[in-house]
């Protein structure tokens, strides 16, 4: 019954408490800005020691790698894979968001379609990702579509769980405040319902980013012949593992710092008013 | 003019029965008059105000302004302040007034009057329960409405924010000619603004007692006439509070005594 637990994690309150507290945390950080950096290069300097000693191909040193990230960006070959796979992962994510959001706010809204779908939904939340992926490959073809189709499916179940529980919270007596004073339908929606569901959006994209780049890399490794995925599984065939970690390091920074300065500073302003 | 006549209300209670809110309810408010509705608390009060305001579309009878169901230009100030806590002052009072830069002014204006100028830019979470319950005020007044209903919206703040907020809303309603509809259990409250005190009785609500007020404004619920007022009614209809119909039978239409 409980669909929540089979997500993992946190329960959503939790989740969303926590992101409340988020700001006095955050200040905290900026002041062991330095604590983090030094921790940084402890963990580069016992990479560095570890491949020193073991002295084998399948762990290079730091310096090989960033030297390899280096060449592989001149060529231009590592910033094009990358490029593609943003584009898919940007794609999968506005899809997934969409959809969840439109059927997550339609469940937690009528109850009967909520009973209906509640069962497709558990059903959803437990697929394997490989499971979809092979499926849509096969159903659709091995094109662009059927891989971001497949990445969506992946993440839409998880969205509407999510969004379902801040529909479910709309506070009615704020809603009859835009009733009785006859607000149009999208200003309705756009000013009084949407942000009682932003702290469950935002929940539901911050963690729809990490799944979403990770099944991407999975995708692209069946099924596409572009991509950091792509690059990664022919860095496998040749056992170039230096390759494999130079890849793995752009593609982890990029993410970072689109977590950082677009979620975050977007969440901030969205969340103003509570401070 | 306010045409009301409601036949009947029922809604499921938690128990699945039906129950019966407000039944055979007629009221008539001139355009422009000031009206209190009274009554024992869960008589059906709020209800009556939800059917009025459209919130509740579901009973037998009809609600008419001026031969027309209540249109755009109905204002309702809740018993809590209900302020978009996402939305500054300003914001929240734009909100129901429309974008265009002349309605921004007009709200601006009407704040800077309610001696909220200084907080235009706040959310209302920063500002006091008297200060929110202003800002309420602000956005129903802000449309200029022709009908206004009022929910209890004075409880709970201490008498001098209370008797504040009374005087705003009698200047306020003095100014733009509103015909208002207010819900109270307080007895003085409604003496001191009404044109007319409207008595309810316990649910299914029927009219128990209709008293016009004759006194001069500006009235105040502890003023020695309002108590005096009180004090007779309450001697002429002993059961008016508690809501029983009074067994003598007393025909429920206008009252005879005026002050």
């Amino acid at each position: 019954m409980n669909i929540r637990s089979r997500t993992g994690g946190a329960p959503l309150p939790d989740l969303i408490a926590a992101r409340q507290q988020a700001p006095a945390v955050r200040t905290r950080q900026g002041g062991d800005a330095g604590l983090r950096l030094i921790s940084l290069l402890v963990f580069a300097l016992l990479w560095q020691a570890a491949a020193m000693l073991l002295q084998t191909s399948t762990l290079p040193t730091p310096l090989a790698v960033l030297g390899r990230i280096v060449e592989e960006s001149q060529s231009l070959a590592l910033p094009q894979h990358l490029a593609i796979t943003l584009w898919r992962v940007a794609l999968a994510f506005t899809a997934a968001m969409l959809i969840g959001t439109a059927i997550g706010i339609a469940m937690g809204r009528w109850r009967r379609l909520d009973l209906f779908l509640d069962g497709w939904l558990v059903l959803g939340l437990n697929i394997p990702a490989l499971v979809t992926i092979i499926l849509c490959y096969v159903w659709f073809g091995l094109n662009d579509t059927a891989a971001i189709v497949a990445v969506a499916i992946n993440k839409i179940p998880t969205v509407i769980v999510t969004v379902r529980e801040g529909a479910r919270a709309i506070d009615p007596r704020l809603m009859q405040v835009a009733q009785a004073y006859r607000l149009p339908p999208l200003t309705r929606f756009s000013r009084v319902y949407l942000p009682q569901l932003t702290p469950y959006l935002m929940a539901a994209a911050r963690s729809g980013l990490s799944l979403i780049w990770k099944i991407v890399l999975v995708v692209e490794l069946l099924g596409r012949s572009n991509g950091v995925g792509f690059q990664l599984n022919v860095f496998f065939q040749f056992f170039d593992i230096t390759g494999i970690l130079a890849y793995t390091l752009v593609f982890a920074a990029v993410v970072l710092l689109i977590e950082a300065l677009a979620m975050r500073p977007l969440e901030r302003r969205l969340s103003a008013w509570r401070n | 003019m306010l045409d009301i006549d409601i036949r009947h209300k029922h809604y499921p209670d938690r128990g699945g029965h039906i129950h019966t809110a407000l039944s055979a309810l007629r009221l008539s408010v001139r355009t422009g008059e000031f009206v209190c509705v009274v009554g024992p608390s869960g008589c059906g009060k709020s209800t009556l105000l939800n059917l009025v305001g459209g919130l509740d579309t579901d009973f037998a009878g009809h609600i008419r302004v001026d031969g027309r169901a209540p249109g755009e230009r109905t204002g309702f100030m809740f018993q809590e302040p209900r302020l978009m806590p996402w939305l500054s002052v300003i914001d929240n009072v734009c909100l129901v007034a429309g974008k265009d830069a002349s309605a921004r002014k007009r709200a601006q204006a009407l704040l800077e009057a309610m001696e909220l100028g200084d907080v235009l830019d706040v959310y209302p979470g920063r500002l006091s329960g008297g200060m929110q319950r202003r800002v309420a005020l602000a956005r129903a007044f802000v449309i200029e409405p022709a009908l206004l209903l009022m929910d209890e919206p004075f409880v709970s703040l201490d008498r001098p924010t209370a008797n504040r907020l009374r005087t705003m809303l009698i200047d306020l309603w003095q100014r733009c000619g509103t015909t208002v509809l207010f819900v109270t259990h307080d007895v003085h409250e409604a003496l001191a603004l009404a044109d007319r005190v409207v008595f309810l009785s316990a649910a299914p609500a029927t009219m128990l007692l209709e008293h016009r007020i004759d006194l001069p404004r500006p009235r105040h619920p502890e003023d020695e006439a309002i108590s005096h007022l009180h004090a007779r009614l309450m001697q002429d209809h002993p059961t008016l509070l508690t809501g029983l119909v009074p067994p003598t039978g007393q025909p429920a239409d206008e009252d005879a005594l005026h002050a």
